[in-house]
């Protein structure tokens, strides 16, 4: 008897010594790598690193009695930068997974470096597809948005409603370029036409001349295919020149919840958006979004900080379930584990790394509708998951096996 | 229809008329720079930052002291003027005999500091700033849809120019400033305190500065990053001017709002980047540029 | 002949700290910090030596980046070859626009190469090859020679080390040659130079494309190490920020650049978890700089060596 019990003690000891040596260092350490400083910082930055840190806090601070730590950086919006720190923490600070990653120049840097050690990069921020076509890789995830589900989301709708003649504002660079034409591609397949497009400089502040020439050509719809200070400034010159109440309509194809918040309601109303999260659905969303607020100054969360700490919850779920932290390992429990939070309710992750969950399109509310602050979107339709996203058997990817 | 290169004529109009408004800010802030320049013998590389910060000054005055934009058209001037007259004081001051090189350096500096304690506190979207009631709406012009609040920017910049250039140009105050442009001791030795009106000087170019933030408050979003890609651009129209040269800045100013807006039509792609192709061109033709003196 | 003098003792006592710092540096930072200490010098070359302030310097920096990243992507070079071609395309940029901009001095020398550099910024934007924003990624630093791997971090150092090492001899070279004496003479005193028979213009333009050409090279091999090309490379902030890197450093000194370079990086680097109060801290040490310390680090420390007889 005494002999079994010591016999099974034994094996405990040495199933967790096993269990244990799963870990590196004896620990699971997690970088977000964003914007802090730049055109970005706003609608990712501190918010989500403050976001990763409340995923780690309601996972419990340890994983297997492993304690979770995090650390973040600012990769400045610069390629280089981001491939420098991802390849410094992978190297020399022993970290397993990287989050948030905006602007796909940075996200596609620190791809190249995840892809090589074989670590997890999970993507909230940036917008391209390329993420999940030609870049794709087995360790590498893109959580939140895409390109292809802006251009489906707005694009559709606005047709549908009538918005048949389209003129772009594109921003003169890869992301433009990709989102102008997504969106084309869904606005001849609804059967409506693209009159002409303009590509603006980036970054660009007057855009009153893009704008009449957008006028001129007699669009019903004015496409933006840009972000950040861009869109919101052209937002704003389209009110002051009259093109909202002369009868054209305005696609702002990327908008954030910052964007419409730095807008004010009085300039944004009525205009149509794609998001892959609101604060104020239900009361899941409700309250992640308090408690978020409440360390961030009263700013309620946008979709891409939402998405880090869904992307940080389920990771952490995974590696745990996995019992490791080595990436392919925990990569594959992730493919393989179905995601239910307030962020994603039926979520799941395909082989080219695409997690597909429901979009929605929203309408920003005109200011005698809103209730208060931040109360700014009516959520209009929700559109499924495999309606959003561009379907995997158009995928560039090449571990889509076809 | 009449059309020039396939556009529309009346469309062309509309375009220069827009391409006239953004002039209107370019010859404001190179009229501060270049005076500052004038005197001071410094390449202000924080006028763009400066601008930003008269939009944000003239944004808390309203949102904390709840005063509208007319008050804030003179308020902010005044205050930014006055925090740009204690860095002369306290740093600029020292580098007057040195190279240009450590002016731009320390103003560069300069520039980050204001630019990232903006961006600390209010964060990088920006800020909404209404059109004043009185100005908004706008005027059928038949060819375009133009917004009084546009119109009200070329007219005020048009005024604040020509009064500036006559002040120095026709007052015994302006005429006192350019003899010490040109021989500071001998000016000193007159009786003329020299180091007051250098001071007074930069608060001047500075004031220019932030009435040109306030005026773009309404328009662009008030962001702490509104500046700092429009200095390079506001340098090269000092410089295609003429280095020092107040009516080459403003003449020049009007001039490549008119260059720029026509190639937002013909490409726009490059419409940030004719301006160095101008200023190359014209460095290569004329050295002091089109309105300077050959030194 | 007694050649182990302080200055060459402390050469090398530098050279074998560098060759040991590995062990206790992350060695990509110290690649870096070589990659713009050869930037800083090169440019250096041109202000310290001939006094002319170039405010376009990141063109000959990126676009040599891009042109050896496109030929080690696409065409599959070896990386010397692929580094000769960026170098070859950098100087050749330089002899256009140099033959250009030395018929300027002063401030209007400095826009007329930052025009320059706005117009191949433009070009970079536009061109297919570069990719835009995106810029050239993932590019194989592949075998030198065919034979030797860079893939290995420590094995890129070296070579990175060996090559700033030699560039650096070059401009020591250079700058104590005869050739150098007249750089000299032309920027303390440009109309006595010429009238001393001097044909200024070519030494000017010889100074400038060689100026180019080692900023080429420092640009290639930030290409390598980090094996992408970006637009970061070619905008106007980089050539600002190697003028602050000489500055720091010390003008006109042969180590100045290189200090100031590695101060920046670090900064750059060290800070970047702090997050956006980089540029207030940056800000803060350039006004500190240019009031307090004007002559730069090394110039700063020159006395103190000086003393110890340790430089001339």
């Amino acid at each position: 008897m005494m002999k079994r019990l010591l016999l099974s003690a034994a094996a405990l000891a040495l199933s967790t010594s096993m269990a244990q040596a799963q870990y590196s260092d004896n620990k699971v350490k997690i970088g977000v790598l964003t914007d802090l400083s730049g055109t970005y910082s706003d609608l990712a930055g501190q918010g989500s690193v403050e976001a990763a840190r409340m995923a780690v806090e309601d996972f419990g601070g340890k994983l297997n009695g492993m304690p979770i730590e995090i650390v973040s950086a600012d990769h400045q919006n610069k390629a280089d930068i981001a491939s420098s720190i991802g390849r410094k923490w992978y190297e020399n600070e022993s970290v397993d997974a990287i989050f948030d990653l905006v602007t796909t120049a940075a996200a596609v840097a620190v791809r190249e470096v995840s892809r090589e050690k074989g670590k997890i990069d999970i993507n909230s921020g940036a917008a391209s597809t390329v993420l999940t076509n030609a870049q794709c890789s087995n360790t590498g995830f893109h959580w939140t948005y895409d390109t292809y589900a802006l251009a489906v989301g707005t694009g559709n709708a606005v047709v549908k409603q009538g918005g048949d003649t389209w003129f772009f504002l594109t921003a003169d660079y890869a992301f433009g370029h990709d989102l102008q034409a997504q969106t084309e591609k869904v606005v001849k397949a609804n059967g409506g036409k693209v009159l002409g497009a303009v590509r603006h400089p980036f970054p660009n502040s007057d855009f009153s001349s893009f704008l009449l020439q957008a006028q001129g050509s007699g669009a019903k719809i004015i496409g933006l295919a840009n972000a950040g200070a861009d869109t919101i400034n052209a937002i704003k010159q389209a009110k002051e020149f009259g093109i909202t109440q002369s009868g054209q309509k305005l696609a702002g194809l990327l908008v954030f919840l910052s964007d419409v918040n730095s807008l004010g309601l009085e300039t944004a109303q009525n205009m149509q958006l794609t998001t892959g999260f609101y604060w104020d659905m239900d009361d899941g969303t409700r309250a992640f979004s308090k408690k978020f607020s409440e360390r961030m100054k009263g700013k309620m969360p946008t979709m891409v900080q939402a998405g880090v700490y869904s992307s940080v919850m389920h990771y952490l779920k995974a590696a745990q379930a996995a019992k490791s932290d080595e990436g392919i390992k925990v990569a594959d429990k992730m493919r393989e584990l179905p995601i239910a939070d307030f962020f994603a309710k039926n979520g799941k992750i395909r082989a080219d790394g695409r997690m597909v969950h429901d979009m929605y399109l929203a309408e920003v509310k005109k200011p005698a509708e809103s209730k208060g602050a931040w109360d700014y979107y009516k959520i209009l339709r929700t559109i499924p998951g495999d309606e959003a996203y561009k379907p995997l058997a158009e995928s560039a990817c090449a571990l889509v096996k076809k | 229809m009449m059309t020039i290169l396939g556009i529309p004529v009346q469309a062309l109009f509309g375009q220069l008329l827009l391409g006239l408004i953004n002039g209107a800010f370019y010859a404001m802030l190179s009229l501060g720079l270049a005076l500052i320049f004038g005197l001071l013998n410094i390449v202000n590389f924080s006028h763009g930052a400066l601008y930003m910060m008269g939009a944000f000054v003239a944004w808390l005055l309203l949102n904390f002291l709840g005063m509208g934009y007319w008050t804030a058209l003179i308020v902010t001037p005044v205050v930014v003027a006055i925090f740009g007259m204690i860095v002369e004081r306290t740093m600029l001051r020292r580098l007057y005999k040195l190279d240009h090189l450590y002016g731009l350096l320390l103003t560069f500096g300069l520039a980050l500091i204001i630019e990232g304690a903006f961006r600390q506190l209010y964060g990088i979207s920006g800020m909404p700033y209404a059109v004043p009631k009185e100005l908004q709406g706008g005027w059928n012009l038949g060819f375009m849809f133009l917004p009084i609040y546009r119109g009200w920017v070329v007219v005020a910049s048009l005024v604040l120019c020509l009064g500036s250039w006559l002040l120095i140009e026709k007052t015994k105050l302006g005429s006192y400033l350019r003899a010490a442009t040109e021989n500071p001791s001998l000016v000193q030795a007159f009786g003329i305190n020299v180091p007051m009106m250098v001071t007074l000087t930069y608060g001047f170019g500075v004031a220019l500065a932030a009435i040109a933030g306030v005026l773009a408050a309404p328009i662009y979003s008030v962001n702490p990053l509104m500046g700092s890609n429009l200095i390079i651009v506001v340098f090269a129209v000092v410089v295609i001017g003429g280095m020092g040269s107040i009516l080459g800045a403003v003449i020049t100013g009007f001039m490549l709002g008119l260059v720029e807006g026509l190639t937002k039509v013909f490409y726009p792609e490059a419409a940030s980047t004719v301006i160095f192709v101008v200023m190359a061109i014209v460095l290569m033709i004329k050295p002091a540029g089109l309105f300077g003196k050959r030194s | 002949m007694n050649r182990l003098t302080p200055q060459v003792i402390l050469v090398l006592t530098l050279i074998a700290l560098a060759i040991i710092a590995p062990l206790g540096i992350y060695p990509i930072f110290l690649m870096k910090g070589l990659c713009f200490g050869l930037f800083a010098a090169a440019f250096n070359l041109l202000l310290g030596y001939v006094g002319l302030l170039s405010f376009g310097h990141a063109m000959f920096f990126g676009f040599s980046a891009y042109v050896t990243a496109h030929a080690a992507k696409e065409w599959g070079l070896t990386p010397e070859l692929a580094i000769l071609a960026g170098i070859a395309t950098a100087a050749a940029l330089g002899a256009v626009t140099g033959w250009l901009a030395i018929r300027r001095s002063g401030i209007y020398f400095a826009m007329v190469t930052l025009a320059f550099s706005q117009m191949m910024y433009f070009v970079a934007v536009q061109a297919p090859f570069t990719h835009g924003e995106d810029g050239i990624q993932g590019v194989p630093r592949g075998r030198l020679f065919g034979l030797i791997d860079l893939n290995d971090t420590i094995v890129m150092y070296y070579f990175v080390l060996a090559v700033f090492v030699a560039s650096l001899l070059l401009i020591h070279r250079i700058i104590t040659s005869p050739f150098g004496q007249v750089l000299k003479a032309i920027r303390d005193n440009e109309p006595r130079a010429i009238s001393l028979g001097y044909q200024v213009d070519r030494y000017k333009l010889l100074a400038f494309v060689l100026s180019a050409g080692l900023a080429g090279l420092a640009g290639s091999l930030k290409a390598l190490v980090f094996q992408l090309a970006s637009l970061t490379d070619v905008h106007w902030h980089a050539s600002g920020e190697v003028v602050l890197m000489t500055l720091l450093g010390g003008v006109g000194t042969v180590f100045g650049p290189t200090v100031g370079a590695f101060l920046v990086v670090a900064i750059q680097n060290y800070l970047s978890e702090v997050g956006s109060w980089v540029t207030i801290i940056q800000g803060v040490i350039f006004v500190v700089c240019v009031l307090l310390f004007r002559s730069g680090m090394i110039g700063v420390m020159t006395p103190w060596l000086k003393r110890r007889g340790i430089t001339g």
